[in-house]
């Protein structure tokens, strides 16, 4: 009986095309809002690193001043200071801990036609590598000695190698960027995590660093810092009065395996406050905190307030299209009087009509599915061209959201559907004799 | 075949109670061609509605090819009606966008026959009222007497014992309407029980036995001709 009615239901869109054009619209309109919205939350909020979200996290310390919370309610600071970085970095208390900050620096390309160029730089620990599963290329990350005898080694980004290598595996190869000479010890694949979940606190959609550096030759270089430095205490002039202020710039994420792990880890930071307490720091009391990548996500309000109020309304224009579709198919259902009459003075069940009617509703949502899929790819198209670079990866449609987007058309069609189904199931057969 | 015993049938609304039916007492045997006649508003498509099941009623009896059909529910109605009766109606209410073929399968669908089966039966059902020829064209493209002869080749596809018709030849013109009177004559002949609703003394004197209706209560006419003047306008 399905072929029949899935060829019953294509026979009713084409008695009456304007009718069902119209309902196809009003669906099209409402799931290509939704899915627009959707996408963007989506791809917003997913879960960028899903083997280890639950594995790896943020470290917080409240470090600030004692009269006031950095953020309210009570909320610590999102970065560290140098010193308090340092010492969980060197304590190695987890299974791998990252210590991080953004800095920029110029590089100096061997071709001679090539002009020196600004880099962005992500100063980090060799864990950075593991914790994160990055892909690479050529090489991998460096080591743990490297890290303490703060050798010149870069890790580069698949593009910076292009750049300047020219694709080649450049592993071996020096490159100089803030005149000195690193030696490149490993070359990135493509690996653009969305949003970029290992440093929050400033572009959180942008793209990875072009070079990753030890970070202890932001000490040795006195590298310049870049993104956001907060200080509740005017540090100490020069840049040894920067290291050991309260400025906080620096960020920390631990691998933990096991809830245990976590708890004893929380007891060590907690433990190295009370410490730090008697050397007459942290005046607040205690608050410090670990979360999970998604639970970090959450805190620095990934998905934007404006994203989500948008997506609400989008939800609500759904819904308008929605009402109009009932409306349109009462209309059309209305019309189907006489054969529905027929049908059931012949013999059909108030079951068979309701299946009928229903596929052909179902027929109709899956047309305003599509045709939605099609304006929700426009609607992306107009965030990429309203909101720039940043939109771009956050403004595709995958696999999972087209079967999405035809799942919501399915179901909204069908939900609107099943009001004028029921009336049209409810039509009494004795009506093929009576309106004559 | 069909026996109604003291059948009431009152339609409600707000304000007004209006008894279609009365007492109404009827037996109609197999194989018999009854024609019912009586004046408007006198309850003969109530009658017609309630004998095809298409309508329940308030109370008395009755019982369908030795089946009481009062206790069935909307379901079991649905399914009976497939299988035993067919209905002939004034409009002939073909489905406009379905081919004659389509048309005339649309009870067999809900019978559950198998494509070969169904494509059997259509055929012979239109090669019976003449029409095989025309099976892949649309209801618009027929007279109204051919139109009307599909309807009977779809009431009759499912062969059913029991045929009702509503003014059958209430849209046909003379010639038409006495071309579709012969084909039902034929029908009856070859077994099959029909109940006719008419407004014309001239169809109702071709039935075997009449029935007059007035007032949702039954009266038998052996003579034709004293059916009062009221029904023959």
């Amino acid at each position: 009986m399905f072929q029949y009615y899935l060829k019953l239901a294509l026979l009713s869109i084409k008695r009456n095309p304007i009718l069902s054009g119209l309902m196809v619209t009003a669906i099209a309109l409402g799931i290509g809002a939704c899915m627009t919205t959707i996408t963007v939350n989506y791809l917003m909020s997913a879960d960028p690193i899903p083997q280890k979200s639950d594995k790896l996290f943020y470290v917080q310390l409240d470090s600030w001043d004692p009269n006031d919370p950095f953020d309210e309610p009570n909320e610590p600071p999102d970065q560290l200071t140098w010193t308090d970085a340092t010492n969980l970095l060197k304590a190695k208390k987890a299974t791998r801990q990252v210590m991080m900050a953004q800095s920029v620096g110029a590089v100096e390309p061997e071709q001679q036609d090539a002009k020196p160029y600004m880099a962005s730089i992500r100063l980090t620990s060799k864990d950075f590598f593991g914790a994160f599963d990055t892909p690479f290329l050529y090489g991998g990350g460096w080591s743990d000695e490297a890290d303490v005898n703060r050798e010149f080694v870069t890790v580069i980004s698949r593009e910076t190698n292009d750049k300047l290598f020219g694709g080649q595996n450049s592993v071996g190869k020096t490159i100089r960027v803030l005149g000195n000479n690193f030696k490149v010890v490993g070359v990135l694949d493509n690996w653009v995590p969305v949003p970029r979940f290992y440093d929050l606190t400033t572009d959180q959609f942008a793209e990875p660093e072009e070079m990753f550096m030890p970070i202890m030759l932001k000490e040795e270089l006195e590298l310049p810092s870049s993104g956001n430095t907060n200080c509740w205490k005017r540090p100490d002039d020069g840049f040894k009065g920067f290291l050991n202020s309260e400025c906080v710039n620096f960020q920390m994420w631990v691998e933990l395996e096991s809830e245990q792990q976590k708890q004893a880890y929380k007891d060590y930071i907690d433990n190295y406050v009370k410490e730090q307490k008697t050397l007459g720091r942290f005046a607040r009391p205690l608050n410090n905190r670990l979360s999970d990548v998604n639970e970090w996500m959450e805190n620095q309000e990934v998905v934007a307030d404006d994203a989500q109020i948008m997506l609400w309304l989008s939800f609500m224009f759904l819904l308008v299209c929605l009402l109009n579709t009932i409306g349109l198919l009462l209309a059309k259902f209305t019309g189907k009087t006489g054969e529905i009459s027929l049908r059931r003075a012949v013999g059909a069940s108030r079951k068979d009509i309701f299946v009928q009617h229903l596929i052909e509703t179902a027929c109709i949502g899956l047309a305003g599915g599509i045709a939605g899929l099609g304006l929700a790819m426009l609607g992306l198209q107009g965030i990429k061209v309203l909101y720039g670079s940043f939109a771009d990866r956050v403004s595709s449609l995958d696999f999972n959201l087209v079967i999405i987007a035809l799942i919501l058309a399915l179901l909204s069609s069908i939900a609107a559907g099943l009001y004028p189904t029921w009336r049209a199931c409810a039509i009494a057969p004795a009506r093929a004799l009576k309106d004559q | 075949m069909l026996s109604m015993n003291n059948v009431k049938k009152i339609f409600r609304t707000d304000l007004v109670e209006t008894h279609a039916l009365n007492d109404f007492n009827l037996q109609v045997d197999e194989g018999e061609f009854v024609a019912v006649t009586g004046p408007s508003g006198s309850g003969k498509t109530t009658f017609l509605n309630i004998a095809g099941l298409l309508e329940t009623f308030e109370s008395g009896t009755y019982m369908l090819d030795g089946k009481d059909v009062s206790k069935l529910n909307d379901n079991q109605r649905s399914v009976l009606r497939n299988q035993k009766i067919g209905f002939i109606f004034q409009s002939f209410n073909l489905i406009p966008d379905l081919s004659l073929f389509d048309n005339v399968d649309v009870p067999l669908r809900y019978r559950g026959f198998n494509a070969a089966e169904r494509k059997q039966r259509i055929e012979q059902s239109l090669e019976m009222v003449g029409l095989a020829n025309r099976m892949k064209h649309l209801p618009s493209q027929l007279s109204g007497g051919q139109q009307q002869r599909v309807a009977i080749a779809r009431a009759l596809a499912g062969e059913p014992r029991f045929l009702l018709a509503d003014e059958p030849t209430g849209n046909l013109d003379t010639k038409m309407a006495h071309s579709v009177m012969e084909l039902l004559q034929e029908i009856n002949q070859k077994g099959t029980t029909i109940v006719m609703v008419t407004h014309d003394a001239t169809l109702a004197a071709q039935a075997a036995r009449n029935i007059y209706v007035r007032d949702g209560r039954v009266s038998e006419l052996h003579d034709v001709s004293a059916m009062p003047e009221a029904v023959n306008s």
